[in-house]
């Protein structure tokens, strides 16, 4: 075990400021040093402009910030996001690495482990030390059906957080810490060219930033029914979402999918409509602050983490929900 | 020349399985003899990319690896019945520990090393019991290949490679120099059904077995990662309140009143 040189973060940008992920796992960096006395945090931040970037990281707990800087970072490439990680790693030589399980991290994390001599403890919902001072990570595992404790016991501790797992801590801006800019040729390590990005365009509200979001699964039978969802999403100025199931069988298109293989999101209420509840739904939402519930089977899994259900014909108590909804919101 | 295809299979637990079918003993995620397992689906997606691979290069061989001990055989072979050519299993006790990717990495790299000049490993994206997407990537690194993950279309055209990976709201198209690794996500399309000619064919099939002896790998030259401390069963925090009424219509009614009261809409 490396001793005493602390915490990396695998930092994000959103823009020309650390990602939200990123912020969040500073908080996690943060609270794992209290068991670690005398130990630092650092972070590492590629993008086209990261001065700000560095400010906000060291307000947010960073003792030093490693920052790549070139118009070529700007929405990194996987390859060379690892390279600017392996640098950060030589320089800081820490005995945890901590990053996110966002599309960047799915990719850049688990190579970053394999290059370190490790492996990824991926998908943490909680990270902790134990008295031997190996990081101890927390995961659903088997589609929510169980939750892993690993300890990570090789030299160096490499994991990636669950998105809104752990709270972002307010900004000190009294904090002082140090930048270092690090220089890093990453022509050579580009083997995957990017070729073309094509962005599907949807109307309306972001599904990520909807405040309300109703979601169908396959429950609702075929693709119809979303029309229904899409009237009540525009009733609350929500978005439309989908299970899996419901993207699978082309009923709507999937950008739509939310879950530990589509989007995750947190809305102050998630409407979920026929979907069964299988964890890998359940990933993308369940940090949503109210869940409702709809389905015909009163076993449905949807209703362990829903605030409210209705066991019943959606067919009958949507349309009756909305008519009601709609007279009470006047 | 024949285009190498190798695709690596894992045998899971029925995802499908009701959550009241889990249990957990000594620290190991168990279902009842009933439940039968899988190929994890995302796996039978890369299949499906394999044989589409095959169909259109007219002279392709593909080899499913799987990695795991006890396999269920009637399960494991699916992959011949939809058409691949060989099945290879990776069966040693040694790498039933399955918690930790760093064995199952360094076992499918040294498989595929045995194999030799293979052009291109086909993936799931991720494996639906600990959900790691994370050995396809590992066996990228440990081969000295470029990787390209979470995959809708796979094409080869003149020795290079061409994906279109599935992105939140649209998709990335990306090309590299074979070999390589690539992850398939689900949005590829539904696996093809093994016809009756396949599950006969198929059933004359044996698989090759491979120990860590045949595949000249020593176990105990690998560091592990990671110790599983304790295995648990989830703990729901909410506390549900269902809403009944006269009819299904009544009840939806009802709900839209709480969710007012509540002052949540």
């Amino acid at each position: 075990m490396a001793d005493g040189n602390g915490i990396l973060v695998i930092g994000e940008m959103a823009g020309d400021e650390p990602a939200s992920t990123t912020l969040e796992a500073l908080a996690a960096g943060r609270s794992l040093l209290l068991s670690l006395p005398g130990e630092k945090l650092s972070v590492v931040l590629a993008g086209a402009s990261t001065t700000a970037a560095g400010a906000i990281a060291i307000a947010h707990g960073a003792e030093t910030a490693y920052t790549a800087e070139s118009s070529s970072f700007a929405d990194p490439a996987p390859e060379a996001m690892v390279a600017v990680a392996e640098e950060a790693v030589r320089l800081a030589s820490p005995r945890i690495v901590l990053g996110s399980k966002t599309i960047l991290g799915r990719d850049v994390m688990p190579r970053l482990a394999f290059r370190l001599g490790t492996a990824l403890a991926q998908d943490c919902t909680a990270v902790d030390i134990d008295n031997a001072k190996h990081l101890l990570a927390t995961r659903p595992v088997y589609g929510g059906n169980a939750v892993a404790t690993i300890a990570c016991v090789s030299d160096i501790a490499v994991a990636a957080l669950r998105a809104k797992s752990v709270d972002a801590a307010q900004p000190d801006l009294s904090r002082t810490g140090e930048v270092v800019a690090l220089t890093i040729d990453i022509a050579s390590t580009i083997r995957v060219r990017s070729i073309e990005r094509v962005e599907q365009t949807s109307e309306g509200i972001r599904l990520e930033d909807a405040r309300v979001v109703v979601s169908g699964g396959r429950g609702l039978g075929g693709p119809d029914a979303f029309t229904e969802l899409d009237k009540l999403a525009t009733l609350l100025g929500g978005a439309v979402g989908a299970s899996r199931a419901a993207c699978d069988a082309g009923w709507v298109p999937s950008s739509y999918q939310v879950g530990l293989t589509g989007k995750t999101v947190t809305p102050e209420l998630y409407i979920a409509v026929g979907i069964s509840g299988a964890s890998q739904h359940m990933a993308g939402c369940s940090n949503s602050r109210t869940i409702v519930a709809i389905n015909k089977d009163t076993g449905a899994n949807i209703f362990k983490d829903a605030r409210f259900g209705v066991a019943g014909d959606w067919q009958k108590v949507f349309p009756a929900f909305m008519e009601h909804l709609k007279v009470l919101l006047g | 020349m024949t285009l190498k295809i190798v695709v690596t299979a894992k045998q899971v637990i029925d995802p499908e399985t009701p959550t009241s079918a889990f249990g957990i003993d000594s620290n190991i995620v168990t279902v009842p003899a009933n439940q039968a397992p899988v190929v994890n689906g995302f796996d039978e997606q890369a299949i499906e990319a394999a044989l589409r691979l095959k169909e259109a290069s007219g002279d392709a061989h593909v080899t499913v690896l799987s990695v795991g001990k006890g396999f269920a055989l009637d399960i494991i072979k699916k992959p011949l019945a939809m058409g691949v050519d060989e099945l290879v299993l990776l069966d040693d006790p040694a790498f039933s520990n399955t918690i930790d990717p760093t064995v199952t990495i360094a076992v499918l790299a040294a498989a595929i090393n045995k194999i030799g000049s293979v052009d291109i490993v086909l993936a799931g994206r991720q494996a639906s019991d600990w959900d790691n997407a994370q050995v396809p990537i590992g066996v990228a690194e440990a081969l000295g290949w470029p990787v390209a993950t979470v995959a809708k279309k796979v094409d080869i055209k003149d020795s290079i490679l061409r994906v279109e990976r599935v992105l939140p709201d649209g998709h990335e198209v990306v090309e590299a120099d074979l070999p390589a690794v690539v992850t398939i996500s689900n949005e590829l399309g539904t696996p093809r059904y093994p016809n009756m000619r396949g599950i006969m064919a198929a059933r004359r099939v044996q698989p090759v077995v491979w120990s860590a002896a045949d595949i000249g790998l020593d176990l105990a030259s690998l560091k592990p990662a990671f110790e599983l401390v304790s295995l648990s069963k989830p703990q729901s925090a909410v506390e549900t309140e269902m809403i009944t009424g006269d009819d299904d219509e009544d009840a939806g009614r009802k709900l839209a009143q709480r969710l007012r009261d509540e002052r949540i809409i």
